[in-house]
This record gives structure tokens, sequence and C-alpha cells, in this order.
């Protein structure tokens, strides 16, 4: 019983449960589908502020073009709605019926055959996945096997994200353009606008999003952690004892891409659509914030900052319209300045000092804190947080 | 939030409200300000049987635009000019009795928060109908909620056209309505055979020039099209263009250059010498709010083609117009976008009586053939399509900013989204 108790602490399993809680069960009874479903997009965010935690918080790479592969993921699984929106019965008014209609707009007669493909569900998903895992391998494996780093490597990525962008705008009878892909329907004849779809699609999202955090967990835990983190402290000294320190980098960064792209994905499913203004710096940087107000080593507090930031975006732009930007702003700098180490950060530097001293009394067992080491990696266990998350969406 | 925008006082000095309530004489007045017979003969029951946000004495509406971000320079003009249209209901007593209360979201220049504010307004506010979006992106972005949640749009931009919906009534032109007339006038007017196109790179100016070169070529036999360039949004070099365009020497430029690039572009034709002395050039996206930034001195003597300028004569033009500028400071200009947005709330308040009903489904169908007499811009119908009848009109840039109109079509100009042979 002990040795379980001491894992489930040492693990992190009391927050990762917690957050499960809240976002499997407390949002769906609490909120109705309209803020369910903006709950669900939030959550696409986390995925991508999950993989930062991995790649940011463990490797010690910052990527500021992490919206490439939120993109990548999220424009397949558009390229496959919209072909499904497109068939020639729904376009008979367009020149060439049977493609998407902005292809028709941009004079093209018929599917560029990299289209082709995604008519295959089970092509698409997989495509989600490797496509971006794939380029994120080219690009790193140039980078770090030459040992491009630290700020050389965040504005290569800026880079690719700049570039994806303008080919995506540019290139408008193949992408969409400026539109990005709109007006999808359903999924395999399922409608995805439903109330009932909706839920479906927040508890599977939410389901994957608890997948990818216990997986990102398990690696933690596992002597790749050990290494990335070693690496990311001492990266000579790493080197020195005979490991490849490039090529755990690159699966760092792969492994990041793949998370982001899922959110990808699960985003268009959700919000049915995609466009190119989240694949762009602006909003990779975005994401950053999400897991810098979070706490950068903490994989449940990314979560939270995605859900704090995205409630608080919400929340100012709807009651004030005029101001919400000065607000949102006062918010990154009032967390950077008052807790440099995010939401994570404050519970381990005020929270649990306090838990510890009312110990006494008898503690939950998620309170159990580890002894923490250089070596434990911090979690943000539940606390008065989510409930000032919940707040938010009042 | 939307509590202050309802306390806001009406505006309108009782001269001015003598004015709108006369030019409003033609509309179906049916309500007399201060009075609220109507909630007998209209009650909330009758007039609301899809539980919109209508109350005995109120409607509410939405307003999407961009308040933050690139779009917020462009979209505060249709903002204000909504507002000013409300402001004015409100005053002569609204609609079936009711004050409109208007709940305002900022769309942040960022298509998926359209999305997500449309989604807003319409299920969880119930508003009776929205006015917003200005780029095509975010139209293209919140229809399928306003079709999916069966909204009532009112959208106030010139388009590309190729759409059309039941749940949006388009008070801007479409493409054609903007470019043939414009070219048919110019190649009378100036003997023009080589035209030069030049566009920002998106689906408006795509679609337009790709309907002006069907005109040019093969449907009007205007002359030749001997150059066509796109540059990305926010493009500020033009160099090698003008080099293209002194080596073509076309007797026309027709540009659909938008935004922030049109400052740089008209300077530098100015610099290079192409000024509206020597060459001809007409555009679609140059209004009075343009006009700002671009500078009387580098766009005099150029062309635009447009349904309204703010120097339009006539009475309407000339109440709304001062309507405008007491409520928004004398240096306020108005320009094309702007005057159709502030034919939205009047054109919902026809058809809402015309209905007798605040329900989608009964003020869509009341709307095709609903008239505005009281327009700035004249006369305007709406098209069994649900877009607007209106006149096409060239003005001439001048030096000191303003426009002067030198053409205006004989007839109003049928709205026609999906034109056959320009495909």
């Amino acid at each position: 019983m002990d040795a379980f108790k001491n894992w489930v602490a040492r693990s992190g399993m009391g927050s990762i449960l917690i957050l499960a809680l809240l976002i499997m069960v407390v949002f769906p009874l609490t909120m109705d589908i309209f803020r369910l479903n903006l709950v669900g997009k939030y959550l696409t965010y986390a995925f991508v502020a999950v993989g930062l935690v991995m790649l940011w918080g463990y490797g010690g790479i910052l990527s500021l073009g992490q919206g490439v592969f939120f993109g990548l993921g999220g424009y397949m699984m558009a390229m496959f709605l919209k072909l499904e929106a497109s068939d020639p019965e729904a376009t008979k008014i367009q020149s060439t019926p049977g493609i998407p209609d902005f292809m028709d707009w941009n004079q093209l007669t018929e599917l560029p055959i990299w289209w082709q493909p995604f008519h295959s569900f089970s092509f698409t998903v997989l495509a989600v996945v490797a496509v971006p895992m794939i380029l994120a391998f080219i690009v790193s494996f140039a980078m770090f096997k030459r040992r491009v780093g630290g700020v050389y490597f965040a504005i290569i990525t800026q880079a690719v994200a700049l570039i994806l962008t303008v080919l995506i705008i540019g290139q408008q009878g193949y992408t969409g353009g400026v539109n990005g892909i709109t007006d999808l329907k359903t999924l395999m004849g399922w409608d995805i606008r439903d109330d009932s779809s909706k839920y479906v699609l927040y508890f599977v999202n939410a389901g994957l999003l608890i997948g990818v955090i216990l997986l990102c967990r398990w690696i933690q835990m596992s002597k790749l952690g050990t290494l990335l983190l070693a690496m990311r402290d001492k990266e000579d000294r790493v080197r020195f004892s005979g490991y490849d320190v490039s090529m755990f980098k690159v699966f760092a960064f792969v492994l990041a891409a793949g998370i982001s792209a899922i959110g990808g994905a699960m985003f268009t499913l959700q919000v049915g659509f995609m466009s190119p203004s989240f694949v762009g710096i602006v909003p990779s940087i975005e994401m950053v914030i999400f897991a810098a107000v979070g706490g950068r080593m903490s994989l449940v507090g990314a979560v939270y900052g995605a859900l704090l930031v995205n409630f608080g975006k919400t929340y100012f732009s709807e009651s004030a319209p005029d101001l919400w930007l000065f607000l949102m702003a006062a918010l990154f700098i009032g967390v950077v300045l008052a807790f440099p180490n995010g939401l994570a950060g404050l519970y381990e530097s005020h929270v649990k000092p306090w838990l510890s001293r009312r110990k006494s009394s008898p503690p939950a067992p998620s309170m159990e804190a580890p002894a923490s080491s250089a070596h434990t990696p911090k979690t943000a266990p539940e606390s008065s947080l989510p409930k000032g998350v919940q707040g938010q969406s009042a | 939030m939307a509590d202050k925008k309802d306390t806001i006082p009406a505006t309108l000095t009782d001269e001015q409200r003598r004015k709108v309530l006369l030019g409003m004489a033609a509309a179906p007045a049916l309500m007399v300000p201060g009075v609220s017979f109507g909630n007998a003969q209209f009650p909330t029951a009758k007039v609301n049987t899809t539980k919109l946000a209508v109350t005995d004495t109120e409607v509410i509406v939405g307003q999407l635009h961009s308040a933050t971000g690139t779009m917020a320079i462009s979209e505060t003009g249709s903002i204000q000019a909504e507002q000013l249209a409300i402001d004015q209901i409100n005053a002569m007593g609204g609609i079936l009795g009711r004050k409109i209360k208007v709940i305002k979201e900022d769309g942040a220049s960022d298509w998926p928060t359209f999305a997500e504010k449309s989604k807003k307004l319409l299920v969880n506010d119930r508003v009776a109908c929205v006015f917003g979006c200005w780029t095509s992106a975010s139209r293209k972005a919140v229809l399928p909620v306003f079709e999916k949640e069966n909204g009532l749009l009112y959208y106030p931009t010139f388009y590309e056209g190729l759409e059309q919906s039941k749940n949006v009534i388009y008070t801007g032109q479409e493409a054609t309505q903007q470019i043939i007339w414009g070219l048919d006038w110019a190649a009378k007017e100036k003997s023009a055979k080589t035209y030069f196109l030049v566009g920002s790179d998106y689906i408006w100016p795509r679609t337009s020039m790709k309907i002006a070169r069907k005109h040019i070529e093969t449907v009007g036999k205007l002359g030749k099209v001997v150059g066509e360039e796109y540059y990305p949004l926010g493009h500020t070099n033009f160099n090698s263009l003008i080099n293209k365009i002194k080596v073509a020497k076309p007797d026309v430029i027709f540009v659909t250059v938008v935004g922030g690039s049109n400052v740089a572009f008209y300077k530098q034709l100015k610099a290079a010498g192409i000024t509206g002395a020597k060459q001809f050039l007409l555009t679609l996206s140059v209004t009075e709010d343009e006009m700002l930034g671009v500078g009387g001195e580098n766009f005099a003597g150029f062309y635009s083609s447009m349904k309204y300028f703010q120097t339009l004569d006539n009475p309407n033009n000339k109440a709304f117009v001062e309507a405008f500028k007491k409520a928004y400071g004398p240096k306020s200009v108005i320009g094309d976008v702007t005057q159709a947005g502030y034919l939205g709330p009047w054109l919902w308040k026809a058809a809402v009586e015309k209905a007798g009903s605040f329900d989608v489904d009964k003020v869509v169908a009341a709307s095709p053939g609903i008239e505005l007499k009281t327009a700035p811009e004249g006369y305007v119908k709406v098209h069994e399509n649900h877009h607007l009848w209106s006149k096409a009109r060239i003005a001439q840039g001048q030096p000191d900013g303003t426009f002067k109109v030198v053409a205006e079509s004989a007839d109003l100009i049928e709205p026609n989204p999906f034109p056959k042979g320009y495909q």
C-alpha cells in the first residue's frame, strides 16, 4: 500500500487524475454545450502546450514554430472533411462540380494529385500524425546534427512558420488561401455540427489529451526523461558520456510535433474550419505563452495555462470588447512577473508549503508531496487553481 | 457592456430627428416616438416564436466587427454607421414598438474568433440578427454557423460574389456590379484598348480580375489585357510593377490593391511619374477611408468605381453625412462600405415590419423586394438573391482627398453573384 502511495505521489498521478476529473466530469456537468465546445477548443491548444513542456521544459529547446505542426494536423483533417463536403451534388453550382469550392474560384478544374489520398480516412489519420513528425524530423535532424541550438534554432522554427504561412496564403487555389478551408460538415456521414456530436468530440479530445499526458509522464519517468533533463542542464557532459545528444533532441522535437498535430486535427473537428492564422508566428508564440503561464515543467500546468489564457481571452473580449487586448497583456505580464515559474511554480512555492504546515490535519491523497530532488519533475496537482480557472468562465 | 450602449442617449438633435423622420416618411412608418401601442398590436408571443432575445420592450441584435487588429481601421466606419442607424431607429420608437439593444463583439481581425463570437451571439444571446463581418475570410468563417443556427447576417462589404445564402443579406456590391459598368465606361470615355490588371493576392482581387479579364477579352470585347500581377497582402515595394507598366504602356491600369499596400502603391506611382494627369487608372478598392492613408495628392486624377461617395449630391446623403459627422466628429469620413453598413439596420427594420415578426425565416421571406428610398446612395432594393439592386458610380480623386463623381449608371444594376459567362 505504501509502495503504491509512493508511486502515485512520485508519478504525479494524483494531479493527472484531478485534471481528468475536471475536464471529463466537472466541465461537462457544469457547462452548456456552447461553453463546453469552447473548452474543447482550448484543450486542443493544450496539446501544443504539453508538447512544449516536453520540448522546452525538459529538452531545453525553445521552438517558436509549433503552430506549423498544429496547422499541418488541422489542415490535413480539414482536407479530408472538405473533400467529403464537396460531393458533386452539393457543388453542382460550380463550373467544375465535385472539387472544393475555393479550387473552383481559383480556376482549378481538377483535384490536385496530392489531395487525392485524403479521400481515405485511415490515410488522413495516419498523415495527421506522420507528416508533421516527418517534417519535424527533417528540420531538427538538419539543425541538431550541425549543433544549431538555442536562439538560432528558435529563429529557424519561426522561419519555418513564416514559410508555411506564405505558402498557404500564396497557393490559394490549393489551400484556400487567407480564408482557409471552411464549411466542413460531416465526418464519414456523421454531422460534426450537432450538439450530440460536439459532446462526443469533446470527450474524444479530452481522452486523447489525458492519454498524451500519460505518455509524456511515462517518458519523463523513464531513463529517457532523465537524459533529456541532463542534456538540458549540461549538454556537453551528456555528450562526453557517450550519448548522441542530437538524436535525443530530434526525438523531443518530433514528439512535440506529433502531439501538436493531434491537437490541430481535433481543433478542425470541433471548430469546423482551419485557417492560416494558426500556422504563423503569432499563434506559435501564443502557444509558448500557454506553456509559460502554466509552468513549463508541468504537464498538467500546461493544460491549466492554456485554459486560463483562453478563458481570459474569451471573457475579457466579451465583457470589454474595446479594452480586452490590454487586459490580456496585463494578465501575461502579471503572471510572468509574479510567478516566473508559472501556475505550477505558484503551487510549488506557495500552496505546497501551506499544505505541509497544515499536515497535522488529515491530508488528501494527492497532497502527499514527493520529496523533490533535482531529478524529480514537479507537477502541479489540484489546488485552489482549477476553481480559479472555472471562475474565469462565469 | 451592452447596457452601456443602451443608455447612450439618441445622439440626434431635434432638427436632425425631424430630418430623419422626414426622410423616413416614405418607409412604412408604423411607430410614433415614445408610444408603445405596437406591443398590443404585436405581442411578443406572436412576433417571436423561435425564442429570440425579444421582450415586450426591446429586441437584442449583435454587432460583430473587428474593433482590434489590422482590420479595425477599415471596420470602424461600419461599426459607427450601424450604431448610428440603430440610434436613429430607436429615436423613432424602435421596431414593432421595441427598442434595439446591441451586443457588441470583437472579431479581433481573426477569422476563428469571428466564428466563436458568432456562435456566442446566436446560441447564447439568441440575437434577432447580426450586423457584421468585413473581409470575405471572416464571412466564410461565420457562414456555416449562421446556416446551422439559422441566424441572420447583414454583411456590408463589396465582395467577390460566388455566394448566396439564405441567412445573409449582402448590402454591398458583388463583383459584377462594381466592375462591368466601370470597365464599359472606361472603354467608351477613354477609348481604352489595353488594360493592365493589378491586385492583392487573395480571393476578392483574383475573382474580380477573372471577371474583368473575361469582360475585357470575351464578353464585352473591349480590348486586350496586357498584364496581370498580384502581390501579397501588405506588400509595399512596387518598383518592378512600375517598370512593367512603363513597358506595357496600358490605356487603363485596373487596380484591386487593398489595405496598407495602397499607400505605398500610389506614392510610388507618383514618384515614378505615373500620375492622374498622364495615366488613366481605375480602382475598385479606394474609398474615402483608404484616401485618408493614401493622401489626396497621390491619388489626384485617378478614378474609383463604387456605389457610394461621400460627396453624392442628394438630400438623403446630406442628412446622413450631417448626422454622421455630428455623431463622430467633423473630421470623420464616410466610405462605400460605411454607407452599406448604415443600410443594414434600416433594411432589417423594413423587413421585420413587413413580416410583422422577428423570426428569421419570416424576415428572410419578407426581404426580397424591400425598398429603401431613404438610402444615402439613393434608392436600393433587395433582390431575390439577397443582394441589392444599386447604381454604379465613378468618381475622380481630388488633391484635397475628396471624390468628384463624374459618372453614374442610368439604371440600377442587377446583382448577379454567379455571373454566367464569367466563370
